[in-house]
């Protein structure tokens, strides 16, 4: 009785740092869910000693928001290191599209872009470490599918990035289509769509093809660079980050087939809406800004724009931001503090980034691209 | 019989002339004609050893030593294109990423706490290992608890931030506990006293120990994300061996024990975990850990594979102790038994004593294995030196053909000279013991 | 032992003194908390899985993987083979990669086991330093320094080493023509069946004479040609006949790289020298330690009965060390076995790279890839453990 007691505090107390008493967990639903799970928590503190359970982090499945706010920073799960998306430089400062993405979320919340602490995952931990409650929300450059939409209990609010698989060769092999690679051996990595997609491809055209797949992007990258293959392939975006990585950028080009379709976005666990909502809001709110033509530089001046649409966006007129649990002018502060998604997208991959990405596919549909801001309304 | 009389024939009469002395017999021509060319067989041997060295040797040394580039601030220094001469190890690729491959991510204004976990680790290494220490029985205690918490606290931050609600449910727990063992004393009607020590003991130890972890030190809490290099090198080779140290002893003796499930208990655990590839393990732990676990408590990304490489180094260790245990002659099991001692005194005061000693150089030899095994975790993700060594190797800044060649060539001297220095340590201990043993 | 307590205490206080009562609480209390933690692990794993929607059990073997892999031994392709194929194709390049990494280090590790002792010293010094730097090296390091050394040192397909009669170097591999067998090629697989078993049956019938008559029969160059001379004649008969049994597809330039022929890939070569290199070393320090423990005397006799040095290691001190040797000498074999899993880091698609990597992230089905990857290593230990109890029990009746 006593032991129960004094773990199931232990875990629930873990390492949240919560300050006693200020915040508690909403009742009905979760309370019924707490009980169940309190018995577990104190098991698991028994069984794996306490040093285990000062490291374990709990984490409500149902209630994201409240945790975060709990916890006072957002846990993002984000790549390894990939230019423009998530790279974290010398000092540990995170960059990149989807970086910004969590940023944005952090100010939404807590009116500061800096409250995020950054996971890198690798491909094949990424769905286990949201699905385990480790990550918050994953902003990973992953690709939504049917699959991992319905069977692997997540839920992909917003896609932020239209991708597609691609290749790049070396200049000096006198490549210029996918369709001239029969025959070669291409570097992938294992695991992923991507090698899923590479067979696919081959087969559908009736070509021949040599694989090595590696673990990590890392060692697939070096394996092509050091000429272990005659070609690379990743979504596209991956080959433009990737090449900056390279001994000489200038010797590599990509190919113009895009063999498949990834819309990138975050990903959340399924079951708990209104984190979703949030998620989805927070991509939304940056697409809509961009639309109005709010940035960064103007969102102060614009609060006080006649503009309907700019005044619900930004919160002087009505309650959007309550209904996704947060303050109503939840997007004023995403925009102040991170800027709007073209903001986001010339800093981080378009002409103001080493990587020079077109806008593309992903230009705001005004301008013949996919990226359409649902209306705050 | 004796016949001095008549001399046989065999026997010389007279005097031979003295042979001249062998011309060599001692300096350096008679040593080599000795050893190195006794015979057509041998001289052709070394001749083609001396050929192979020839090839071998002096490449490796320009490589690593006259080429090698020991300044520079990027790839350019290290380009022959660039450098304008033939290029060796680039040396200064290590020099500029050395507080990456030591720390990993660490704060840099933080990274004086990882230096004093080197520092603390070393004194508990230096404490145990030399064997005229005074009080190895306080580095015991130091090196498997004061250790510990304090490398938790001076890494992470401590100030675990219980809360209230906690410390009561401790003290209850507490309470309960010497409670129990009051109990148990009474039940077996033996003096209150020395169980309530006990108890209050336990209780105190764990307190202490939560408390410290509670408090709030003033230290800025650094998450495991960042951690990486040789402090993760280190941590996870010390996490081994402050856990499989004690755990192997257990499984040891359960595996000698005369108790039939706890003896097939620990068999299976030993026999499984050798039988398996220590990366199986690490996946294992990385991938299904979470999923043994109530959904919502997670466990630190850096804590799973240390708890995959303890429980691997404790069935390791369990079976050099094993040896240990059974080379104690019988005599001492039944003297201690004839003295009316009971299984944990027996144990604790004449068996483990004994035989400990003897597997020291067994237990050294475990832990060179776990040290070179914990490069292992840089496969499942985990930032240790292999794996910043492989993140840096890619870098575009440093992009130039030596530098991988470099990175490896830096790991092998790390781990070389750590394990080779406690394979020296632990041979020095063997011949020790051999000459007590010496009648 | 806790009998005699009992018997010298004989006022029984309490059945708690009694230890057999201690013993059933102590392993009642052991089986409790094992069973409350599975059912605790299990129930918590049983949750997840729903919760992630995670499907459970094997019928995963039997669906199409979608992937393809580098080293196959038998037809697989993306289109149609299973991941149970995958799975086979990973578990034979593990033993693949194992046996031959065996038979390497095995005569590395001889080779410089005996050179350690040589009375040669330039030789022993370098068996030596040899032992020391590989052993205190972790093999992931080796591994990853040979496969860019293997890597770097080889040209681009388009210059690759030629070496003639079909064999080529690059850096895609070693690629050499690949016999293709005919219907009629069976014939000479019987007639290496026959050169084995004649070679069996002559051994003994040879053994047996020399016990009796002491006259010593070639027993080397009779295997030799019964082994190899009984196929190669086989196979001149069947091309003089006209059958062509065995034909030979070379190796031809393609647009990137050779196509056709054989290929050994790059990755299979860095992992077979590095964990060959590796074990040697290790099976140095066991056969040295084999060959020490043969006492002084036995080659001192073997050398007053007046046989030479080599005859001495080969007749005399090699099958005695051999007792001393073959139990350590078969847990390197296991641990070169086990460490072959370290492919991961190199991309060579053994066990663990094929299922543990790629399945398990293709499927989600964690628990069950782990479970029988793991099975697998577990059996070879315990089938070799299994065997070995039994070698070690034949030579201890020898021995005494």
């Amino acid at each position: 009785m006593g032991l129960d007691a004094a773990s199931i505090e232990a875990a629930r107390n873990g390492h949240t740092g919560d300050s006693e008493g200020s915040i508690r967990e909403p009742p009905s639903r979760v309370d019924t869910v707490g009980e169940y799970t309190n018995m577990k928590k104190a098991i698991a503190a028994v069984a794996f000693g306490l040093t285990a359970g000062l490291f374990a982090t709990g984490a409500s499945a149902q209630a994201t928001l409240n945790g975060v706010k709990q916890k006072g920073y957002l846990v993002c799960g984000s790549n390894t290191g990939l230019a423009g998306f998530g790279l974290p430089d010398a000092q540990g400062n995170w960059t990149g599209l989807d970086v910004d993405l969590c940023r944005a979320i952090s100010a939404a919340i807590f009116d500061d872009p800096s409250k995020v602490r950054f996971i890198p995952l690798a491909a094949k931990d990424r769905f286990t470490a949201l699905q385990s409650g480790e990550v918050d929300v994953l902003s990973r450059n992953s690709t939504h599918t049917m699959s991992r939409d319905t069977q692997l209990g997540l839920d992909f609010p917003a896609i932020n990035y239209f991708d597609g698989q691609g290749f790049m060769v070396r200049k000096k092999l006198g490549v210029s289509s996918a369709k001239e690679l029969n025959g070669a051996s291409i570097c992938t990595q294992q695991g992923t769509t991507t090698e899923l997609n590479l067979a696919d491809y081959f087969r559908a055209n009736n070509m021949k093809y040599e694989v090595v797949a590696f673990a990590t992007s890392d060692e697939t990258f070096k394996a092509y660079d050091s000429g272990r293959c005659d070609a690379f392939t990743t979504d596209a975006s991956g080959l433009y980050a990737e090449r900056l990585r390279a001994s000489n950028p200038d010797d590599h080009v990509v190919l113009p087939e895009i063999i498949s379709k990834e819309p990138l976005g975050p990903a959340v666990r399924h079951g708990d809406d209104q984190w979703g909502d949030l998620v989805r809001w927070t991509h939304m709110a940056m697409l809509n800004a961009e639309e109005l033509g709010v940035t960064k530089a103007n969102v102060d001046q614009m609060r006080s724009s006649d503009n309907p649409e700019i005044k619900r966006l930004l919160g002087t007129e009505g309650k959007f931001g309550e209904s996704i649990g947060l303050t109503n002018d939840w997007a004023y502060r995403i925009i102040k503090h991170v800027g709007n998604y073209g903001e986001a997208f010339e800093r981080n991959v378009g002409e103001g980034s080493r990587l020079k990405i077109n806008r593309g596919q992903n230009a705001l549909w005004t301008k013949g691209g996919l990226q359409y801001g649902i209306p705050v309304r | 019989m004796s016949t001095a009389v008549d001399s046989p024939h065999f026997v010389r009469a007279n005097q031979v002339e003295a042979l001249p002395p062998p011309n060599l017999t001692r300096g350096p021509i008679a040593w080599a004609r000795e050893n190195l060319f006794s015979g057509p067989f041998n001289t052709l041997l070394t001749l083609v050893v001396l050929y192979l060295l020839y090839v071998s040797i002096p490449p490796l040394v320009e490589f690593l030593f006259i080429d090698a580039v020991w300044t520079g601030t990027g790839r350019e220094a290290c380009r022959a294109e660039t450098a304008g001469r033939e290029v060796g190890a680039c040396w200064a690729f290590i020099w500029d990423k050395i507080n990456y491959f030591t720390y990993g991510s660490y704060p840099a204004d933080e990274r004086w706490r990882v230096d004093t976990f080197f520092v603390l680790l070393a004194i508990g290494v230096v404490w145990l290992l030399w064997l005229r220490a005074p009080r190895r029985d306080l580095g015991a205690i130091y090196f498997f608890w004061l250790f510990p918490v304090a490398s938790y606290i001076v890494l992470t931050g401590g100030n675990a931030d219980f809360g209230a609600g906690f410390w009561t449910g401790f003290l209850i727990f507490g309470a309960l506990l010497i409670g129990l063992f009051t109990l148990i004393a009474a039940l077996l009607k033996t003096s209150i006293r020395p169980a309530l020590l006990i108890g209050g003991g336990i209780v105190a130890v764990i307190g202490i120990t939560l408390a410290l972890v509670d408090f709030d030190w003033g230290l800025q809490n650094v998450p495991t994300s960042l951690w990486g290099g040789i402090l993760v090198t280190l941590l996870v080779a010390t996490v081994g061996i402050v856990f499989s140290l004690p755990f192997g002893v257990l499984l040891a003796l359960g595996r000698r024990s005369k108790l039939p499930i706890v003896r097939m208990a620990s068999v299976i655990f030993i026999e499984f975990v050798r039988g398996v590839p220590l990366i199986t393990v690490l996946i294992m732990a990385n991938t299904m850990l979470p999923l043994f676990l109530p959904g919502d408590i997670t466990v630190d990304r850096l804590l799973r594979p240390l708890i995959g490489t303890a429980f691997f180094a404790s069935a390791y260790m369990a079976e050099v102790v094993r040896g240990g245990l059974q080379a104690i002659p019988k005599g001492q099991y039944e003297g201690a038994m004839s003295l009316g001692l009971s299984y944990p005194q027996m144990m604790v005061f004449i068996v483990l004593p004994q035989a400990l000693r003897i597997v020291i150089p067994g237990i050294v030899n475990t832990f060179i294995g776990l040290f070179k095994d914990t490069s292992l975790v840089a496969i499942v993700g985990i930032f240790d030196l292999i794996k910043t060594i492989e993140a840096s190797r890619i870098d575009p800044e440093w992009a130039a053909p030596t530098i991988s060649y470099t990175g490896y060539a830096f790991a092998a001297f790390f781990y070389f000279i750590f394990c080779w220095s406690m394979s020296r340590y632990s041979l020095g201990v063997e011949r020790r013991l051999a000459a007590g043993q010496k009648r | 032992m806790q009998t005699v307590v009992s018997q010298t205490s004989p006022p029984k206080k309490s059945v708690l003194y009694d230890p057999k009562v201690r013993g059933v609480f102590y392993q009642a209390l052991l089986v409790v908390v094992v069973t409350y933690l599975f059912y605790v692990a299990t129930t918590n794993a049983i949750e997840n899985l729903q919760r992630a929607k995670i499907a459970s059990g094997f019928g995963f073997l039997d669906v199409t993987a979608g992937f393809d892999i580098s080293q196959t031994l038998f037809q697989f392709s993306a289109a149609g083979s299973t991941y149970g194929e995958a799975f086979l194709i990973g578990l034979l390049n593990t033993l693949l990669v194992s046996a031959i990494g065996i038979v390497f280090a095995t005569i590395l590790g001889f080779t410089i086991g005996i050179a350690r002792l040589s009375s040669n010293w330039v030789v022993a010094k370098v068996a030596m330093v040899y032992v020391e730097v590989l052993r205190n090296i972790p093999l992931l390091v080796q591994l990853l320094f040979w496969y860019i050394a293997v890597l770097g040192s080889l040209p681009h397909p388009r210059n690759s080493y030629e070496f003639g009669a079909g064999f080529y170097l690059n850096a895609r591999g070693l690629f050499m023509p690949r016999p293709l067998y005919a219907s009629d090629a069976w014939l000479i697989a019987a007639a290496f069946l026959v050169g084995l078993v004649g070679t069996f049956i002559y051994r003994r019938w040879a053994w047996r004479r020399q016990e009796q008559t002491g006259e010593q029969a070639p027993v080397g160059l009779v295997s030799l040609g019964l082994i190899l001379g009984l196929p190669v004649a086989t196979w001149l008969v069947l091309t003089l006949a006209g059958a062509n049994p065995i034909g030979v597809e070379m190796p031809e330039r393609g647009t990137f790289n050779l196509t056709g022929g054989m290929q050994i890939l790059p990755e299979f070569v860095a992992l077979l020298l590095g964990l060959s290199t590796y074990t040697a070393a290790f099976i140095a320090e066991v056969v040295r330690a084999g060959i020490l423990a043969v006492s002084r005397g036995q080659t001192e006799a073997a050398g007053s009965l007046g046989l030479t040095p080599g005859q001495t290691l080969r007749l005399v001190v090699i099958p005695q060390a051999m007792r001393v040797i073959i139990p350590p000498l078969t847990s390197q074999y296991l641990n070169l076995t086990k460490n072959s899993s370290l492919a991961v880091a190199i991309g060579y698609p053994d066990l663990v790279q094929v299922f543990m990597g790629t399945v398990l992230n293709q499927t989600g089905q964690a628990i069950e890839v782990i479970v029988i990857t793991m099975g697998v290593y577990l059996t070879i230990s315990l089938i070799t453990s299994y065997f070995m109890n039994i070698y070690n029990r034949r030579v201890a009746i020898v021995e005494r």
